[in-house]
């Protein structure tokens, strides 16, 4: 079988057998987006305003609680070695296990986000751009965060050191999406967004593998 | 001469740049003190009052230059972390430990005297545009590498991890950069620039350029002086470093 596909189908086996960690990721959004009306006050076109940013925020910090766990149990049953020490390329094993991610923890949130967009009362034009930003903007959120959880394997305090590291990073993707919806709803051309989107996707879709298996490499060693 | 003889890896020991050291450190604090004292002459002094914003624009002199340095800085660090995964030089992950808190504090700078600079200019501390925002990431990734090394106990892997940190992080530093040509903004464009003149009068861009020159110099001097304590530090082990600090061997 293909290693990559091979890979994928492993880790998503794995997240099937334990699901429970998987559904708190999704549980956390969807509580996070449900403060949001209580902590500001359930004025419909107050909601209506803040919830493409809403939903981003959410998803980021969701999409962050599953990261530690990308690494994490590998490395402390020897796989991640076994890994780097096979004769496959890490580079396609590792963007397996980040593809896998964004299956696992990403899409999920693409499909979720139309029914908290309806909680917020946000029209059906402006939803179809928050699905297709998230469509775009969640797998650039696995692959920078596969480097920060390669890079924080085995270290001191490291759930929240990967906050510190991975947000400032995410922060490009928030603008941008959560922007097309903006300039949707102020009448503007969404595509600009879009395309600067698609650019950071192929950008870290090349870039990440390599940064992650470098990181991962330093770690094992 | 034989080509063979100059070893470009002379200095890439901690050893034999220990010395080198003690002999750079007040060459850098002079000339940081000499440009200090010309720049901030000519930026109270000569520079004259600006027609719009008043004695105001003189944070200029501070706030540019810090600005310039927090970018620079960070590319130089970058620099060092790829020297360092490519030759493998233990130097080189020293150098990149050394400039970050340097590079953070004059990122912290740019920023607090950017809110000083606004309040009376904009009428606001803060606004979430480009350079403000993309300024405020490059502190935070300064912060994040810093975290990241102080958390590793094994100097070499932390040299190796804040190196594809501090590598990945670059991608920010054209984004500040050319924030203000992409996207228009509150804050006003590039004052200073290759291919034009520039838009403000001589002596307030002399000013600027001794700054700039003296943030320069303060730069590599404090860089240097906190190499040679993370080098003591790592090197605490080996016979020179304790007959340097005096150690009984």
């Amino acid at each position: 079988m293909n290693p990559l596909f091979g890979m994928i189908r492993r880790d998503l086996l794995l997240v099937m057998r334990r699901k429970s960690e998987t559904l708190t990721a999704l549980f956390f959004f969807i509580v996070v987006m449900s403060l949001f009306p209580l902590g500001i006050g359930a004025d419909p076109v107050l909601l209506r305003k803040i919830a493409p940013g809403a939903i981003w925020v959410a998803a980021l910090l969701s999409s962050m609680l599953g990261l530690q766990r990308m690494f994490a149990a590998d490395h402390t049953d020897g796989t991640l070695e076994q890994m780097v020490l096979s004769p496959t390329p890490l580079y396609l094993l590792i963007s397996g296990k980040i593809i896998s991610h964004w299956i696992v923890s990403g899409l999920p949130l693409v499909l979720l986000a139309p029914l908290m967009a309806i909680q917020f009362d946000v029209d059906v034009g402006a939803l179809k751009i928050v699905v297709l930003a998230l469509l775009l903007g969640t797998p650039i959120l696995s692959l920078i965060g596969a480097i920060g959880a390669a890079l924080t394997l085995g270290v001191r305090g490291g759930g929240v050191l990967l906050s510190l590291l991975v947000l400032p990073l995410y922060i490009p993707v928030l603008i941008f999406g959560s922007g097309a919806v903006y300039a949707y709803s102020s009448g503007l051309d969404v595509s600009g967004h879009f395309s600067l989107l698609g650019a950071l996707l192929i950008m870290s879709g090349i870039f990440s593998p390599l940064a992650t298996t470098a990181a991962i490499r330093v770690a094992i060693e | 001469m034989n080509f063979r003889l100059l070893n470009w890896f002379k200095y890439a020991s901690p050893g034999t740049f220990y010395p080198l050291l003690d002999k750079m450190i007040p060459l850098f604090w002079i000339l940081t003190a000499i440009f200090a004292g010309l720049g901030l002459w000519v930026s109270f002094f000569v520079a004259p009052t600006d027609a719009v914003q008043g004695d105001g624009y003189r944070i200029i002199f501070i706030h540019v230059p810090a600005s310039w340095m927090s970018m620079f800085i960070y590319i130089v660090m970058a620099c060092w972390a790829g020297l360092g995964l490519i030759f493998n030089t233990r130097l080189s992950g020293m150098m990149a430990q050394a400039l970050a808190p340097t590079g953070a504090l004059m990122a912290f700078l740019s920023l607090w005297t950017g809110a000083f600079w606004g309040k009376p200019m904009w009428g606001t501390w803060w606004i979430w545009d480009a350079r403000l925002t993309s300024e405020l990431i490059l502190f935070f990734l300064y912060l994040g590498f810093i975290a990241l090394q102080a958390s590793i106990d094994d100097p070499r892997r932390a040299d190796k991890a804040g190196a594809i940190l501090a590598l990945v992080g670059v991608v920010n530093i054209p984004i500040i950069y050319f924030s203000v040509t992409w996207w228009n903004t509150l804050h006003q464009g590039a004052s200073v620039s290759v291919n034009t003149a520039p838009s403000m009068a001589h002596t307030m861009l002399w000013g600027m350029l001794l700054m700039a020159l003296c943030f320069w110099m303060y730069s590599i001097a404090v860089a240097l002086m906190r190499v040679r304590v993370i080098i003591l530090e790592r090197e605490s082990h080996t016979e020179w470093a304790k007959s340097r600090v005096g150690v009984a061997i």
